[in-house]
Order: structure tokens, then sequence, then C-alpha cells
């Protein structure tokens, strides 16, 4: 099989050089300068240009085989979160950043020679002691000899906050026929988005703005009410 | 991952099924595709764009899956793409759908003709970018795609259709 491939590689009739460029130029995948050239040459000699309406009807036919192949279903998505959720927790990328900093640092020490390693250290003490020093002169400075106590400006208005109220979430179940497509397109029109997955359960998160439990219940009814919705309940 | 998924699965299937030619394979290819970059997203540089990242990855795990199959299957399955080649195009001249035809012989080139004329028409990768996921020489890609064209040429031949190319 191998030396059947290369044979094949090596065939004597190798393809000129503008004309192998032919099939990326007819998917307009060349650069601006190859593009120029293949175009010029395509203008001079027709057996080329016979050849490049041959490779524009392939380009096509490709394309309409590919796009007959439709789309996976919601299954291949299911059992992507599913495994997701299965993984163990990440560790946070900081340590791995920490670890490459410092093992820089310790290469940078080591390209030091001794010599200049001692008056690295020289500098790095005297600018310490200067520090202390300003800043003990700072804070003697400062020392007013009275107290300052927290207090209430009656200027302003006595309000309570409640913090920011959370946008509304819910826990969808989509019917088993339903395609990815549908349901991309369902998260669009509620401007919705993942949050995470449970048992082939999503919670969603509908736009970023709090909702009355009034909206939210009218939210709920709609989402029931969609053909690939199977379920959904309002979740905190 | 969601927005990743959104954008790149429907392309990164339709490679799958065009390697492996079945639906449910190509279906948790994708998944396992996506939870590779999950796991790896580390690794990812950003030298080449996600889209030739992500087909790079489908197409190691297509041939990964077509591998662990049966010896018998495989033959199977040569068997009936022969058999496509010979029967198929031949039915669709007598209906003079040439298109038909073609269709029919780019299905029945081989898995590494198929992939180029993909990579190439389909999922419009640059010369570099073919390159970097079947992992041949660029000279190789040109040359590789050159004797697709040529197979397709002759699978139509074969099946009556003269397309004035060789």
């Amino acid at each position: 099989m191998m030396a059947m491939k290369k044979m094949l590689e090596q065939e004597p009739q190798a393809p000129g050089e503008i004309e192998a460029m032919l099939p990326w130029h007819a998917a307009g995948t060349l650069s601006d300068r190859d593009a120029r050239r293949v175009d010029e040459a395509l203008g001079r000699d027709p057996e080329l240009a016979r050849q490049y309406a041959v490779i524009r009807e392939e380009y096509a036919e490709t394309i309409d085989l590919n796009e007959s192949l439709g789309a996976p279903s919601a299954r291949a998505m299911q059992k992507l979160f599913t495994a997701i959720d299965a993984e163990p927790e990440r560790k946070p990328s900081a340590s791995r950043n920490i670890s490459a900093i410092s093992a820089r640092i310790s290469r940078f020490f080591a390209s030091l020679s001794p010599r200049a390693l001692t008056w690295s250290a020289s500098l790095v003490a005297l600018v310490l002691v200067v520090q202390a020093g300003v800043i003990g002169a700072v804070l003697v400075k400062n020392q007013p000899g009275s107290f300052n106590v927290a207090s209430l400006s009656m200027n302003e208005p006595i309000t309570r906050a409640l913090g920011p109220e959370a946008p509304p979430r819910a826990l969808v179940r989509f019917a088993p026929e339903a395609r990815v497509a549908d349901i991309t397109a369902l998260l669009d029109s509620y401007q919705a988005s993942i949050v995470d997955t449970r048992g082939g359960m999503f919670r969603l998160q509908f736009g970023n703005k709090a909702m009355t439990k009034d909206e939210v219940a009218g939210l709920m009814n709609k989402l029931q009410g969609e053909k690939i919705v199977s379920l959904a309940v309002a979740t905190p | 991952m969601q927005v990743l998924y959104g954008r790149h699965h429907v392309r990164v299937f339709r490679f799958g099924v065009r390697l492996v030619r079945d639906e449910q394979v190509a279906e948790d290819l994708i998944s396992e595709v996506f939870l590779d970059v999950w796991r790896q997203a580390g690794k990812f540089e950003g030298r080449s764009a996600v889209s030739t990242w992500l087909l790079a990855i489908t197409r190691f795990k297509a041939l990964s899956a077509l591998r662990r199959r049966k010896d018998g299957e495989l033959d199977d399955e040569a068997a009936n793409a022969i058999e496509d080649t010979s029967d198929d195009p031949e039915v669709a001249v007598q209906k003079k759908d040439t298109s038909q035809a073609l269709r029919k012989c780019l299905t029945a080139l081989s898995p590494e003709h198929r992939e180029i004329v993909d990579l190439v028409y389909y999922h419009e990768k640059s010369v570099e970018e073919v390159a970097e996921i079947v992992g041949i020489p660029e000279n190789t890609v040109k040359t590789r795609l050159f004797y697709a064209r040529k197979k397709l040429a002759d699978l139509l031949k074969a099946a009556g259709i003269e397309r004035g190319w060789p």
C-alpha cells in the first residue's frame, strides 16, 4: 500500500506550478500574488482555462455533496457535555504560569556569574534599606495625633444595596429528536446560554437582566410550548 | 466550548462522515474531538486556525476508528465503494445526469483522495493548512490533489463521461 502510494505520488506527469494551484484558485484560498499569476496564465492559455472550468464543476459538486450530509443529532452534544461534566475539576492554570515564571527566574540567576550575583544581592539590599527609610519618614510625617472615625455622610441618601439581581435560569430537557441546529436557533431566539449540563438536562441562563416572577413564569410557559423542549423548570 | 461547538460541529461532523462513511461513528467522533479540545485547550498555540486544529484531530480520530474496525468490515466497505463506481455512474449517465455521476465518483475516491478534495474545496484550506492537517509536505499536497482529480476523471471516463480534461 505504501509502495503504491509512493508510486502514485512519484508519477512522472507532475502538474505544472500554475496548474497545481488551480483548485486553490477556484476555492479562493490563494494569496493575492498567486491569484494574479493564475489569472494571467488563464488569460493566455485556453487549455488551462478548460481545465479550470472542469475544476469549478468539481468544486461546486464537492460543496453540494458535503452540504447534503446534514448535521449531527443532539445526542452528540449531550454525550460531549456529559463527558465534560464527568471530567475531574481542572487545576487553575495560574500554578502552571507561576512555575513557568519561577523556572525563568531560576534560569536567569543561574546564568549570572558569582561576581554579578554578589553585586546584584548588594544592590537589592541597599534598595530595601532606602525603601524602609522612605516609608518610615512618610509615616512619622503623617501622624496627626487624633482619631479619624468612620462616619455617615448626611449629604447622600441612605440606601440599602441588595446586590445585582441575577438573570433567570432554567433547567431544560430537549426532546430526543431535537437537532443541534434547532437547539442553537432556540438559544439564539431566547438570548440564552448553556451554563452547565447534568444527566441530559441543560441549565440555561436567559439574557443579562433580572426578571420579575411573572416574567419568569411567562418565559417558562413559552419555553414549555416549544416543540423541541420536553421540560422547562425555573431554577435559581 | 458551547460557542466553539456551535461554530464548528457541523463541518467537523461532515469531514468525519466522509472519512468513516458512517453517521453514528461520525457523531461519536465529534464528541471525542471536542472532548479532546476541552482537555488540551492549553496546548493550542494559535499558530493555525482553530478549524485546522479541529480537522487535524478529527482526521486522527477517524483513522483510529477505521483501524479499530475489523479487516473484514473494511473489505466489505471497499467492495461497496467499488460497486458504487462501476454501477451508479452508469445509471446516472443513462439519466444524462453528469452532476449526479460526479457526486458518485467523488464518493468513490480513495479515503486519501477524498479527504484532500474535501479539505481544499469544501473546508477551503490552503496548501499549508492541508499539509498541517494531513501531515505531508506542501508539494505532496499539490500533487496528491492533482492525482485525485485525475482519478476522478478516470472514474467519470469509465462511466462514459468526458469532460475535456485530462
